[in-house]
């Protein structure tokens, strides 16, 4: 059947992963490059078994999911190889040669084989139905004793904040150890999505939605916003960190201001708010990149140019309206981020820009 | 009994024929005639599917590398857009009712025309000024970025074409009721003397359940986009919560509308595919009632089961359990008509000729999109697969797969009855072939990627889907070229094609028994009431070298009547 084509070249593409991942696995917004632990599984071209269907099981409830999502695929395949080779044998058999019409009388009408193939059906339907309902509850309703992490989506990037007030801006979990996320948007529809885990919730802007489960597997995940969202849609993905500890964990969020330079700060909110619209590669994305623009001449889209200083920075944020670069908008804009970013903020993202401009304009 | 020159009269090829009868373009534009307006009505598919065609081909040429240049993110997310809107708005929807049961519908009744032709004519005006609208979205320069779900409150936000789009689709719903409501109309009013339900074809008895979605559902959609626009110009608060609105409302009204709208799309094509099946395995068509009132059912639970397109959206537990429920009912009557085409295929005399090519691509395509429901239907499944490239397999499978499959083969099928001419039969079904292969390359992989957690509406990607991609857009070229090469057979058949007789099929339904192309009136003699399914009651005629129903045959030349096998 022509379908086992893509199965069969399916098989080449594991063995080119290696190659494909060299060259861009970054998904994590810190421009950091981490593998998707749940690639690294039993490398298979078996469209029978699950690892090929699957990432990782990597929450406790995701075995469940694969086993039902198994379940109904041979139920599936029994029932389309046997309706499709009736169909096939029909057509071979009844073929109508040489123009001669002349049906075989038969029934046209049975009511005891057409209630036996409604019902039967309809009783394997009910255990999917049951099956999936029951695993459904565990995804949804929350476990005692699990962690609380406040999500917070926007166009186009994740903020995590942590029971202890610690923010990041890529999901950082302990294994064993369940999670309740609580999510809110602060723009359009978002959706948590991390495949890995079998979870997905949408994020909708004006109430909290929550998502619940338990990693039980170290690793680094995709994590990805599954809802259409805008024009940076596909770049809003960021990466979920499974520790083995809460000390390694902690080891590796902890941030405490007053021990880092401006620098370092600075760094750090453009990662967490400004990463998922700025590059600083110099390439452009949703708004301008922002490693060279310290300092330059920036032509406007009323034709106008504003030379970027310390004013024209604290504007960019806090009225982002104000100064629109050319070429960007009016599809994409920047929302204001007054409220969110105070002066000290800003200051630490001048500190910043000017230490990108001098470091990579050296480099130059 | 008749003479010779009244069967060379009624089933000979005429002079005069609905597409001659008068000339100038006025006759096409202000015609009331139903089978002209269903001419029209398929040219305008015929143009919304190669515009959206065009779209899907540029974007999947985007996507056959994971970080492609060749599309910024908002072309992408405008080309993705613009095709789901046009396809579902301007194309599917409208394909096979508007088009194909125009021209079908009221000969099989043995009627003249539509009960309403007047509003038959303003349908299609509608759908012109509609689909306008929609396109007004591009040629006003700022397109459209939504999705062709218009969630909000994005759609809100965005300053592209949103107003512009989704006028568009309102007035293309209405164009949508005033076919639906047409058909309701004729079909309870204008059948044949002693024409039962039960001795219509099951075609009309699908499209009569389409038109009751249409008449029913398609009004929310109105309201629903009216409203949106009301909020995106008056901030009233109804969908954003910026003004104190709720997005998951919107998303309610939208799917209450647009669930049925999925079974708009496929319960005309399963009433397509029940007549080819029956016609070209010349046999009665199997368990007629369980087929008949199986539309019935998928159009009323189709009504209830709209929440299973939001199962992650927020909506409270109960319901979505519930919903979940209620969307395992409507698979048994989808799995009772394809059980019900297969045995009709049993014993029968089976001829592999386009149409039916087409019909069984049809069984082979839809088979695998209703299974794959099954997984979107369970609920711990679908959290993982929702909106994922498995849902967009998925929902291609039934629309695509289904819908424009037996699309085709019902063009094949009438295309004699509606020119008077034959088409190559060879390059029709090399052209089955190639769509069905496209399909399947394009669509398969699709299923891989989305259970490997490949989200929709992406302008990149990750790199180990990129093979998936690939095989996706090869496939899509090739159903590309299997689509315009059927077009082409279609339309030299239509203009060069041999000329062909009344009846070539040996089909029993009214419309066969017509002259090919019909006359204005469509009979020029009241039509003899046959069994659409009973096929003895057609017997060959050597002088016309066609069928011709057994009342007006000459008795010396057809042998007579096998007793029927009653069960």
């Amino acid at each position: 059947m022509n379908w086992q084509l893509p199965l069969m070249l399916a098989q080449t593409n594991d063995s080119n992963l290696e190659n494909l991942r060299e060259r861009t696995e970054a998904i994590s917004m810190q421009g950091t490059t981490v593998p998707d632990s749940s690639l690294i599984r039993e490398g298979t071209s078996n469209p029978f078994v699950t690892e090929y269907w699957f990432p990782t099981q990597a929450s406790s409830f995701a075995g469940e999911v694969d086993f039902l999502y198994m379940s109904i695929f041979w139920i599936s395949l029994v029932f389309f190889v046997a309706i499709i080779g009736a169909m096939v044998y029909f057509c071979v058999k009844y073929r109508r040669k040489d123009g001669v019409i002349a049906p075989e009388p038969s029934s046209s009408h049975n009511t005891a084989i057409e209630i036996l193939w409604s019902v039967l059906p309809s009783i394997i339907l009910v255990w999917i139905f049951y099956v999936g309902a029951e695993t459904w509850f565990e995804m949804r309703i929350p476990k005692e004793n699990a962690e609380e992490i406040q999500v917070t989506a926007k166009q186009f990037g994740w903020l995590f904040t942590y029971e202890d007030g610690d923010q990041t801006n890529e999901l950082h979990l302990v294994r064993d150890k369940p999670v309740r996320l609580i999510m809110q948007s602060e723009d359009v529809l978002h959706s948590f999505f991390v495949a890995a885990f079998r979870q997905k919730m949408d994020i909708v802007p004006g109430r909290y939605t929550y998502a619940y489960f338990e990693p039980i597997k170290d690793g680094v995940y995709r994590l990805s916003c599954n809802e259409y969202c805008g024009t940076g849609h596909s770049k809003m993905k960021t990466a979920c960190i499974v520790h083995t500890s809460e000390e390694d964990r902690k080891n590796n969020t902890k941030w405490i201001e007053a021990e880092k330079t401006p620098f370092e700060n600075g760094q750090r909110i453009y990662q967490i708010h400004c990463s998922g619209c700025h590059k600083v590669d110099g390439q452009a994305a949703t708004g301008p990149a922002l490693n060279l623009i310290w300092g330059t001449n920036e032509k406007m889209i009323d034709g106008t140019t504003e030379l970027v200083n310390e004013d024209y920075v604290l504007d960019s944020i806090w009225y982002p309206e104000k100064h629109i670069v050319e070429g960007y908008g009016p599809v994409s804009k920047m929302n204001s981020f007054k409220g969110i970013l105070d002066q000290k903020d800003v200051d630490y993202v001048i500190a910043y820009l000017k230490e990108l401009k001098s470091s990579t304009g050296d480099a130059k | 009994m008749v003479d010779s020159s009244t069967r060379q009269k009624l089933f000979g090829t005429p002079e005069t024929n609905f597409l001659n009868c008068s000339k100038g373009w006025k006759s096409w534009a202000f015609t009331l005639d139903h089978k002209r307006i269903g001419i029209m009505y398929l040219i305008g598919v015929t143009v919304a599917l190669f515009l959206a065609g065009v779209f899907a081909l540029v974007l999947r040429s985007h996507l056959f590398t994971f970080d492609s240049t060749m599309l910024s993110d908002d072309m992408y997310n405008q080309m993705f857009t613009l095709h789901g809107a046009v396809m579902v708005f301007s194309f599917i929807i409208p394909s096979i009712p508007a088009a194909l049961g125009n021209i079908v519908l009221p000969m099989m009744l043995g009627a003249k025309d539509v009960a309403f032709p007047r509003m038959n004519l303003a349908s299609f005006y509608l759908w012109i000024i509609g689909t306008g609208c929609l396109l007004l979205a591009i040629l006003s320069g700022k397109g459209l970025d939504t999705g062709w779900t218009f969630y909000t409150p994005y759609s809100i936000d965005t300053n592209t074409g949103v107003i512009y789009a989704t006028f568009g689709a309102f007035i293309l719903g209405f164009s949508s009721i005033f076919t639906g409501l047409n058909f309701l109309v004729t079909v309870n009013t204008m059948r044949s003397k002693d024409q039962g339900w039960f001795k219509l074809p099951l075609f009309v008895w699908s499209l009569y359940a389409t038109a009751i979605i249409q008449v029913l559902a398609t009004p929310v959609l109105g309201i629903t986009l009216l409203m949106l626009i009301a909020e995106k110009t008056l901030h009233i608060g109804i969908f954003d919560p910026k003004y104190g609105g709720d997005p998951v409302l919107f998303q309610h009204f939208f799917w209450f509308y647009s669930h049925p709208a999925v079974y708009i799309m496929i319960l005309p094509a399963m009433g397509v595919i029940s007549e080819l099946i029956s016609v070209y395995s010349q046999k009665r068509i199997f368990g007629y009632s369980f087929i008949a009132f199986s539309s019935v059912a998928i159009a009323l639970l189709g009504f209830l089961v709209w929440g299973h397109h939001m199962f992650t959206s927020g909506q409270s537990l109960v319901v979505t359990l519930i919903f979940s429920a209620i969307t395992f009912t409507v698979a048994i009557p989808s799995a009772v008509k394809v059980f019900n085409w297969l045995a009709t295929l049993y014993k029968g005399s089976i001829l592999l000729n386009t149409p039916m090519c087409y019909a069984l691509s049809f069984i082979f395509l839809f088979g695998i999109g209703g299974l794959t429901g099954l997984f979107l239907g369970a609920l711990s499944t679908d959290i993982h697969l929702h909106d994922t490239y498995f849902v967009v397999a998925h929902f291609h499978f039934v629309m695509v797969g289904g819908t424009l499959t037996a699309l085709l083969g019902g063009v094949f099928h009438w295309w004699p009855k509606i020119w008077g001419r034959m088409y190559n039969d060879f390059l029709g079904r090399v052209g089955c072939f190639l769509v069905f292969s496209g399909f399947n390359l394009t669509f398969f992989p699709q299923f891989v990627m989305g259970s490997r957690g490949m989200p929709r509406r992406y302008a990149s990607y990750d790199p180990e889907f990129q093979i998936f991609h690939q095989l996706s857009t090869v496939g899509a070229f090739v159903l590309g070229i299997g689509i315009l090469l059927s077009f082409v057979v279609l339309v030299y058949a239509a203009l060069r094609g041999p000329r062909c007789s009344s009846n070539p099929f040996r089909a029993a339904s009214l419309e066969w028994q017509s002259s090919s192309p019909p006359d204005f009136h469509n009979f020029l003699q009241t039509p003899v009431l046959t069994d659409p399914y009973d096929f003895e009651s057609q017997v060959y005629d050597e002088e016309l070298d066609t069928y011709i129903p057994r009342e007006f045959a000459n008795p010396d030349k057809v042998a007579p009547r096998k007793e029927p096998v009653h069960h």
